[in-house]
């Protein structure tokens, strides 16, 4: 049956919400203007607008969920983002795996964002909803889904399938519904895409917050106050921001297949930058609290961290990067809406700006060398300029589609090597800022001049020095560039861990957000230089082929080809491929593909013999199984040294019906490195083409070659059971028993053969690792001899690369301590702002 | 001069610095036949081609070779001017090549016979213009 209740009432709440963002707009810019005897009722009437406005938004997304929870595949959108078999934390993943779904979410931040600004501020309310509540407008009004004549407003997340889909089957029944989904992005079925776009949302959401005090300050023309309601509000979008950054870069290091964290993929770019100029920003309105300078920088970076995120969402969401990125996300046709979106607030925020510029406050007062002021801005000065660096090859697209959209042919394309050239400049900013922010934290604290300067950076610059002495011994670091990496990472550690440990001494942890962050600036600038200059693929030209092509031995092969228990050495490594294995719920481990059958339903198989895990048996044979996702098979790879097992990987991949080979690499954990392992490419498992049939004589006792294995015909017996039939009065059946050797492995293989009355039997014996088949063809009872039918296929295989990446925990832990000193800040200036709200001064 | 000015004059010549190799590094799009005669004239800079693998008359991929050690492959490959060229990749064949409607190659020419890709690219037909839903159902 279908159901068209839910759509429908979710595209009511679309347009409600739509609605009251605007009625709430209207009437929180009313409030402001009203005079105080009518400002409460204004302020009731807009509270409520608003509120209505939050639940019709909590509605959309728990009507889109609701479709996606009870599979209800008659809609598009379930069907075309989930799937039946997948787990509920994985339909959460659907839900925002489509465009419109991520919308939803966005709007929903905003409603909390919204809520929170509502009842922590009195005079800052009406102005900064303003701003809000049209943004709002703009948000929902991306899933509205309203079409009127030529003009289609939105792309609506609850249109049923058949008014999407041209196939044939809903003109002959219009209420078909199909069995199951397409299914989640095999690379999406990860728990840190569960929660990397939800955080990465409220970052996006987060930036309105400072921008929107800001446009209320300078509407109202309170151009300084509006900065200390804001700068919590900034430090917590950086923070927040920052965390979905890394936890992106996380998954991608978990689950993707480029071997690496960072990419500088134009979809991560996007987030990057508004991300810097939002750290910029912060910086300057530091700055000015202290010292009523920068108010203009500061002016200028709130705004463009906020139009930078609406382009990111441009860039990624218009379909302007093309073929340039390797994120896939396809065009809703709403580019125009976006583009509209973007250039309204751009317009606002330059016209108030610059209708207010000459009236801004600016200290007219040169900045000392040997000012805090001075070095901090020039920090935030090498932030912009390294986000500019990222934001110029990356919005080349753009100057192509401008270019052409003018009716001329541009054929300017990104960067062939990405990596290799946003890494010479970002990194060189990176070391410039770990230096700046190793003396900046000094004029923070101290005043200084010369002499006191010298005093205090002796110290720490002569541990950090000792410091990056170790670790360049140790870590064998050789290369000039790396060293002054490790240098000015060591000196960021040291110098602000002094700072930090006098904060700590006076009992001020409030204040140590700074120096926190700024070592874990440190700490990720080593990790990232560890693990990514000194990343070694073990895997490399070890096929031991002569290559066909002359130019071909130029070229580094990252790949091998690992035949099933044939081992291979891998520079200090031996690995063995073990086979393929899958994963059964309520089992530990990893149970083999082998052992059971696919009955045909969803996530589900048939136990071919007893499973065991460490000894313990789990099931039964003839059990059924519960698969965790059936798509996903798991190899078994073995790393051995001096002969001696030391740990062993099970590297997932899937074949995908619409996308191909998926894979994610599984890595062994060290404290100093991870060695990472990833499947290329992997045997076909379907219907094997097996070769013509081999007949081979042989008598108990001798020994054969099957495909080049050593196979023993151990002997035969007459056997009085037969698995799957009964045995009837008079009937013969014999076991053969074949062992054959591959390597370390011995298979033991028994083909029966069966006589009743004047007729034969045979039930065959196969082994998939091997890719064998054996059949008792005849019995020559004369000449005690067998006739083996044996045919072959080809053996198991997998296609893999690995990599040695030492360090890469110190960069995680260098990110994580890089957000609790943002928390810690966090905090810190939310008080400040609560005090004075106290005293009735905001 | 006051130092402000000297700081902002610094800040515009990296600016510019900046937007001069960004110019400089970008690659471009070429057809094969271009980026035959840079490849000869002695520029080895990596460029971009697009186009689409080759195809059969009953529109099935034809022309990829899979290495023995099934570590790297060649296939042929169509630009927009209708040149084919065979490609050589040193990757396994990546997920979902054989569906892609477009390839973008990213390499040069190795000798004239061969294009020695780095990096592929596909475009994949999307699936909202899917059309086919499968009807196996009640």
């Amino acid at each position: 049956m279908m159901n068209t209740f839910v759509g429908s009432l979710g595209h009511f709440m679309v347009i409600l919400a739509f609605v009251s963002a605007l009625i709430s707009a209207l009437s929180y810019f009313y409030y402001t203007r009203a005079s105080e005897l009518e400002k409460p009722s204004w302020k009731n009437f807009s509270r409520i607008t608003f509120y209505i406005h939050g639940l019709a938004s909590v509605s959309i997304a728990f009507c889109l969920f609701e479709i996606i929870y009870n599979h209800r595949f008659e809609y598009f959108y379930a069907y075309s983002h989930s799937s039946t078999g997948l787990p509920v934390h994985y339909m959460i993943s659907s839900f925002w795996e489509g465009q419109e779904g991520a919308f939803i979410l966005w709007i929903f931040w905003n409603v909390v964002l919204g809520l929170v600004v509502i009842h922590t501020n009195k005079f800052w309310e009406g102005p900064v909803m303003v701003v809000f509540t049209l943004v709002q407008a703009f948000l929902v009004s991306m899933i509205l889904g309203i079409v009127i004549g030529d003009l289609k407003i939105g792309s609506s997340p609850f249109m049923l399938l058949r008014d999407m889909s041209e196939a044939p089957i809903f003109q002959i029944n219009p209420e078909f519904i199909p069995e199951d989904g397409t299914g989640l992005n095999p690379l999406l079925q990860n728990i840190w895409m569960v929660i990397h776009p939800p955080t990465l949302f409220l970052g996006y959401a987060s930036t309105l917050v400072p921008f929107a005090f800001l446009m209320a300050g300078l509407a109202l023309k309170k151009y300084a106050e509006w900065i200390r309601p804001a700068l919590p509000w900034a430090i917590f979008s950086a923070m927040i921001l920052g965390m979905g950054i890394i936890m992106g870069a996380y998954w991608a290091y978990v689950t993707l297949n480029f071997g690496g964290y960072w990419n500088w993929d134009p979809v991560e770019n996007a987030v990057y930058v508004p991300w810097l100029i939002m750290v910029a920003a912060i910086h300057t309105m530091i700055t000015f609290k202290k010292s009523s300078t920068a108010l203009k920088t500061a002016i200028v970076l709130v705004i463009s961290s906020f139009i930078l995120v609406l382009y990111a969402t441009f860039l990624v969401r218009s379909g302007v990067l093309g073929d340039s990125s390797v994120h896939s996300f396809t065009d809703l046709g709403l580019s125009g809406q976006l583009l509209i979106y973007m250039l309204f607030f751009l317009v606002i925020a330059l016209v108030l700006s610059i209708k207010e510029w000459k009236n801004i406050p600016t200290s007219e007062k040169e900045a000392s060398v040997y000012s805090r002021e001075f070095w901090i801005f020039i920090g935030a000065t090498t932030l912009g300029l390294m986000a500019f660096q990222v934001i110029i090859p990356t919005s080349i697209p753009v100057y192509n589609a401008i270019i052409e959209s003018f009716g001329g042919l541009s054929n300017l394309a990104p960067p062939a090597d990405q990596i290799g050239f946003y890494t010479k400049f970002q990194l060189w900013f990176a070391v410039a800022l770990a230096l700046l922010t190793g003396i900046g934290q000094f004029f923070w604290w101290n005043k200084m001049d010369k002499k006191d300067l010298k005093n205090a950076l002796v110290t720490p610059y002569i541990i950090s020095m000792v410091l990056a002495a170790i670790v360049i011994t140790v870590g064998k670091v050789y290369d000039v560039s790396y060293i002054i990496i490790v240098l000015a990472g060591a000196f960021t550690i040291v110098a602000n861990s002094t700072i930090l440990i006098k904060l700590l001494r006076k009992k001020t942890f409030k204040l140590a957000g700074g120096s926190l962050a700024h070592i874990g600036l440190g700490m990720i600038l080593i990790g990232v230089m560890f693990s990514s200059g000194y990343s070694d693929t073990i895997s490399i030209n070890m096929s031991g082929l002569t290559y066909k092509k002359d130019w071909e031995d130029e070229l580094n092969k990252e790949n091998v080809l690992l035949w099933i228990n044939k081992p291979l050495q891998m520079k200090e490594y031996e690995v063995i491929y073990r086979g393929r294995y899958k994963k059964v719920a309520g089992v530990p481990g990893y149970v083999k593909a082998d052992a059971m059958e696919e009955t045909g339903a969803v996530n589900q198989a048939i136990a071919l013999e007893p499973i065991e895990s460490s000894g313990k048996q789990y099931h039964q044979k003839g059990d059924t199984l519960d698969l965790v996702l059936q798509e996903n098979s798991y190899f078994k790879v073995e790393y051995y040294q001096e002969d001696e097992l030391k740990f062993t990987l099970f590297p997932m991949s899937q074949p995908n019906p619409t996308m191909g080979l998926i894979s994610s690499p599984d890595s062994k954990r060290y404290l100093s490195r991870d060695l990472y392992t990833h499947v290329s490419a992997i045997n076909d498992y379907e219907e094997p083409e097996w070769k013509e049939d081999k007949f081979i004589n042989a008598a108990p006792g001798e020994q054969f070659f099957i495909n080049d294995f050593v196979t023993q015909f151990e002997g035969a017996e007459v056997i009085n059971e037969v698995e799957g039939m009964t045995l009837e009065e008079g009937d013969i059946a014999v076991k053969a028993e074949l062992t054959i050797m591959d390597y370390d492995v011995e298979k033991k293989l028994s083909p029966i053969f069966l006589i009743r009355g004047n007729q034969v039997g045979k039930i065959v014996d196969v082994d998939n690792d091997l890719g064998i088949k054996v059949e008792v063809d005849n019995i020559v009872p004369e000449e005690n001899k067998f006739v083996f039918k044996v045919n072959t296929y080809q053996k198991d295989y997998v296609v893999m690369k690995a990599a040695v990446k030492p360090m890469i925990n110190l960069l995680w832990l260098g990110t994580i301590i890089m957000l609790i000193g943002f928390t810690v800040a966090i905090f810190r200036r939310f008080d400040e702002f609560q005090k004075m709200k106290r005293k009735g001064l905001e | 001069m006051k130092r402000g000015h000297i700081i902002g004059l610094g800040i515009i010549g990296v600016a510019i610095i900046i937007i001069i190799t960004s110019i400089g590094d970008a690659s471009t799009y070429e057809s094969f036949s271009t980026a035959k005669s840079m490849a000869k004239n002695g520029n080895t800079a990596a460029i971009h081609v697009v186009g689409e693998l080759k195809k059969d008359q009953t529109g099935q991929v034809v022309g990829i070779e899979v290495g023995e050690d099934k570590t790297s492959f060649t296939f042929v490959m169509v630009d927009n001017d209708g040149t084919e060229q065979e490609v050589y990749y040193n990757e396994p064949v990546p997920a979902d090549f054989i569906r892609s409607e477009q390839v973008v190659v990213i390499g040069t020419y190795k000798t004239d016979k061969m294009f020695v890709a780095d990096k592929i690219l596909m475009k994949c037909p999307s699936k909202y213009q899917e059309t086919d839903v499968k009807t196996t159902s009640s």
